[in-house]
């Protein structure tokens, strides 16, 4: 087996030799390698190619003889993103030792327009000072060996981009000033019945010619972008919209130049001149761009609400003291204080203090949730109580919101299947309106009146500027991107733009029962006392058997002794018996709790019993509580339904759901949930494996099935239904285990998000038919269709304001979903969504 | 005169659907291994024929020079990938294709328009 021996520099501590080792690990061949720091060599063994492995460490940036400074940056780098003159921060990763530093700042030092650099160890940020680019940083940090991602001061980066969405849209505006304000005159002295012709030898010859270059002008500034767009795309083999707006105009202004020029060659009634739709064309698809730019500012709002959301800073507590830091620099572990009225910046537990939390913006749920030490916090929330101190859990781009606002901006992009035949449309239109426009102006020539070149080009013009893929491209996606912001804005979280199509046909609602139907825990719900007998005594003397354990019938028993303020006494001699119950001994009388069997051996005589069964049928678990020999009382402890459970299911049912109740739970258990819940249905005694294949026996019966559980659990029934909702109490919920995902905990957002699916999917059925409908009756009338019948020949002005509205129109249709209310929803008849 | 003019116009038809359709769709630039940088302007992705292999992490570094609305997302047709991108910022998209086969990526509106071939 070969060796290979290769100097190093610069390696002088065990990261940087984890760097090497890691860089010439991923050539082939290599397989041993080590690292020689003092020797400051490394030793290959292995097949590999020689040049490979000093390729390799050169990039690794620790080659001998390496140059850091000219890695891999070349002019197209320096000039392509925007340089600025301000000191850029850069967060820098895999630094572990100070000559990892000097390596670093040696990198970054060698880029072209760097004034200054420094990094700091301690906080992993390099400091650069200059004018260089960001990109052309991070790839000398990179191709030193390191990770590099640029700083943003996120309030900073925020207004540099509103700043330049403004100035595209004044600039838009410029535009359709300069396009009307040459195309409007020129259309009123038509209108007004002055000549539009050309007279060879006159002066309205060199007058048109004059125009025609003022258009030319237009043509050139204003509408550059769109002849350079068209001949880009061309060279690519690619049409897009720039490509008809540039033929249209262009042959128009050819066609009237031509006849300015040489009207000769024309008869005469054919020398008009269409230098005005040239420029009007223009002016009037800027307009349009700049209406669809304010108008498409809005669909986005959800995701800018959920941005909006993040906090700056952080007060951090060091071994030197507190200290505002930015948001990113947090790091897991650090302590975080949280005064009243700030946002919780990062994930973490609460460590000390107390406090209220509105976690609404995440969940939908409105009500504030108390946090006690122990309790996790979640980035984005507010603070409205007291002062918390908490230790981040996670970061930056492992928060809750940020893989919330991760997956809204993804799912904003997917299409539901309704939107496909737009897509493959879209994709062949341009050329096929093109193909129309020759084909239009030929049955012109050939059978149409005169003179025929005049109308030859006006159709073709028509055609090709009143074709809008646009509208036929936005459909889908400006209604999906409302919908799934408006969905997050109700704490539904929607994976993918299928779900929106298939939750809008669904026609059975399985539910899973514990936590989903039921809070998931047990608590207690009542309390059968003995003659004589106080509930508030009952429950002091359960609650002091039951202090320190642990099992959840003493959690439920020990929260309400709490929450009805009942103290506890201290007891001697606790033992607990694994499915029986507790014996503890208190001011000389032994005390039993535990279940009626249990009771019985140990030879106490049962009473109430009667009441006691009624309990079971509640679907509670009676504990009985003795003491010495007598039965002071019964604790009935069951996992209670939630509240608004009933609710939910009955909004369901309203909608022509059935609504299905499945869980492992015995029948008669099972049947009393049931009943309070108010389901169709009951599927009792299921095990958790079979539950995916009691959601398939539906789905053979045809029914559209979605699933309602907890995401953990229910996972393969999740995927096995036609929509799998994973329904968590806050936001620990695995948001990435089905397709819908409920942050709060209500079984009204099963209903919500049905009701959002049907509206925005009747949304995109109202855009696309708006879309297919303008462009198949557009086109043809443009062509000249109805010219034998009726004499009508559209204009190409008219064709310009026809094609920059129905793109506007879809944009403004699509917006109309964001005051949608899925719950006043449910109170409409017709499918939520009223038609426009 | 006339044959001239109707046999140019469909000589002019022909060569759109040759051009469009049919001639390919201009060089692919094959990533290996590293990022390959995409520039958004002007209606076109450029490179817009990427090429890749099934199984092999991809990243994309996306800039988007056109501050229209039309470049304000890439859609990556078939492999549940979409990014939204800002305006002068560069934005990396990272995805691994399993399949091998033609994936198109373009713009919501399907305007810009790109290809990712994987192997």
């Amino acid at each position: 087996m070969p060796t290979h021996r290769l100097p190093i520099q610069g390696a002088t501590c065990q990261g940087c030799a984890n760097k090497i080792r890691a860089a010439l690990a991923t050539v082939p061949g290599a397989d041993e390698i080590h690292v020689d720091l003092d020797q400051q060599r490394v030793t290959v063994e292995g097949s590999a190619d020689h040049d490979a492995l000093t390729r390799a460490l050169a990039n690794s940036g620790y080659g001998a003889g390496t140059d850091h400074s000219d890695a891999g940056i070349t002019d197209a780098d320096m000039s392509g993103a925007a340089a600025s003159d301000d000191d850029i921060q850069l967060a820098i990763t895999g630094a572990t030792c100070a000559s990892c530093v000097r390596s670093i700042e040696t990198a970054l030092g060698g880029v072209e327009g760097v004034r200054d650099a420094s990094m700091n160890l301690a906080d992993h940020s390099a400091r650069v000072s200059g004018q260089a680019a960001p990109r052309a940083l991070i790839r000398a940090v990179e191709s030193a060996g390191y990770g590099a991602s640029v700083i943003d001061d996120p309030r900073h980066a925020d207004q540099e981009r509103e700043q330049r969405e403004q100035a595209h849209y004044r600039q838009l505006l410029r535009h359709t000033g300069y396009g009307l304000g040459v195309g409007v005159p020129l259309m009123i002295w038509g209108l007004a019945g002055g000549s539009m012709t050309v007279q060879p030898g006159t002066v309205s010859q060199a007058l048109w010619l004059a125009v025609g270059l003022i258009t030319l002008a237009v043509l050139a500034f204003p509408g550059r972008s769109f002849f350079v767009g068209a001949w880009k795309a061309f060279r690519h083999h690619n049409a897009n919209m720039d490509t008809l707006i540039a033929v249209g105009t262009g042959t128009a202004w050819l066609y009237s130049m031509a006849v300015v020029l040489a009207p000769g060659l024309l008869p005469e009634a054919a020398r008009h001149v269409y230098f005005e739709a040239s420029a009007m064309i223009i002016g009037l698809i800027s307009l349009g761009q700049a209406l669809e730019v304010r108008a498409r500012g809005k669909t986005s709002a959800a995701v800018k609400r959920l941005l909006d959301l993040r906090a700056k800073t952080a007060r951090v507590l060091r071994a030197d003291g507190e200290q505002d830091v930015p948001v990113e620099q947090v790091q897991a572990g650090d302590r975080i204080r949280v005064r009243p009225g700030e946002k919780i910046a990062v994930d973490g537990d609460v460590e000390e203090g107390s406090s209220r939390l509105d976690e609404s913006m995440l969940t939908g749920e409105p009500m504030p949730v108390s946090k006690a030490p122990g309790d996790s916090v979640s980035a984005g929330t507010l603070n409205e109580g007291g002062t918390l101190i908490y230790r981040a859990t996670r970061v930056g781009a492992d928060t809750a919101l940020a893989r919330i606002i991760d997956l809204v901006k993804k799912a904003q992009g997917t299409k539901p299947a309704i939107g496909r035949l737009a897509d493959q449309v879209s994709a062949v239109f341009v050329p096929t309106i093109m193909l129309i426009a020759i084909a239009a102006a030929l049955v012109w020539f050939n059978v149409g009146p005169q003179p025929p070149f005049s109308h030859m080009m006006v159709a073709a013009t028509t055609v090709l500027i009143i074709a809008c893929p646009c509208a036929l491209g936005l459909a889908t996606p400006m209604s999906v991107m409302v919908g799934v912001g408006k969905a997050a804005e109700h704490g539904i979280l929607i994976r993918q733009g299928e779900a929106l199509q298939t939750a809008a046909s669904l026609d059975t609602v399985v539910l899973d029962k514990t936590g989903t139907i039921t809070e998931g825990r047990p608590s207690l719900t009542r309390i059968l006392t003995a003659d004589g007998e106080h509930e508030e005594d009952i429950l002091r003397l359960a609650a002091s058997l039951e202090t320190g354990s642990e099992h959840p019938l003493a959690r439920a028993i020990l929260e309400a002794a709490e929450t009805r303020g009942v103290t506890t006494d201290a007891v001697s001699d606790f033992q607990a018996l694994n499915g029986k119950g507790v014996r503890a001994t208190l001011d000389g009388h032994t005390l039993r709790l535990g279940n009626r069997r249990w009771l019985e051996q140990e030879g106490i005589t049962l009473a109430l019993e009667d009441q006691a069964t009624n309990l079971s049928n509640e679907a509670a678990t009676p504990l009985f509580l003795a003491r010495d020999d007598r039965i002071l009382g019964v604790l009935g402890v069951s996992d209670r339904i939630k509240a608004d459970a009933a609710e939910a299911i009955r909004r369901l049912r309203d909608r022509g759901l059935t609504v299905i109740m499945i869980t492992g739970d015995i029948q008669a258990t099972a049947d009393a949930i049931a009943r309070q819940a108010g389901v169709d249905q009951v599927l009792a005694e299921v095990l958790p494996e079979d539950k995916a294949r009691e959601v398939t026996r539906l789905q053979q019966q045809g029914r559209k099935v979605a699933m309602v559980g907890d995401g953990i659990n229910d996972a393969p029934a999740l995927a096995q239904a036609d929509v799998g909702f994973a329904i968590g109490t806050g936001t620990d919920v695995a948001i990435e285990s089905a397709s819908i995902t409920l942050m709060s905990g209500s079984l009204h957002g099963v209903a919500d998000a049905m009701a959002i699916s049907r509206a925005t999917l009747g949304n995109i059925k109202q855009n696309l038919f708006g879309a297919f409908v303008y462009n198949s009756l557009g086109v043809p009338v443009a062509a000249g269709l109805l010219y034998p019948f009726t004499g009508w020949l559209l204009s190409p002005v008219i064709a310009g304001a026809a094609m920059s509205l129905s793109s506007v129109t879809v944009v403004s249709n699509a917006n109309r979903l964001r005051f949608f209310k899925p719950n006043k929803a449910d109170r409409r008849t017709a499918d939520g969504s009223t038609a426009s | 005169m006339n044959w001239l003019i109707n046999l140019s116009g469909l000589a002019l038809m022909a060569l759109i659907v040759w051009w469009f359709w049919l001639a390919g769709s201009g060089k692919a630039r094959r990533a290996t291994g590293g990022a390959v940088d995409i520039i958004v302007d002007d209606g076109v992705y450029e490179p817009a024929v990427i090429e890749s292999n099934a199984g092999e992490p991809l990243t994309l570094r996306f800039e988007r020079r056109d501050a229209s609305p039309c470049a304000e997302q890439v859609v990556f047709h078939g492999l549940d990938v979409s990014e939204p991108l800002a305006v002068g910022e560069t934005t990396t998209v990272t995805l691994t294709p399993e399949q091998p086969g033609t994936y198109r990526f373009t713009c919501q509106m399907n305007m810009y328009q790109g290809k990712l071939i994987v192997h």
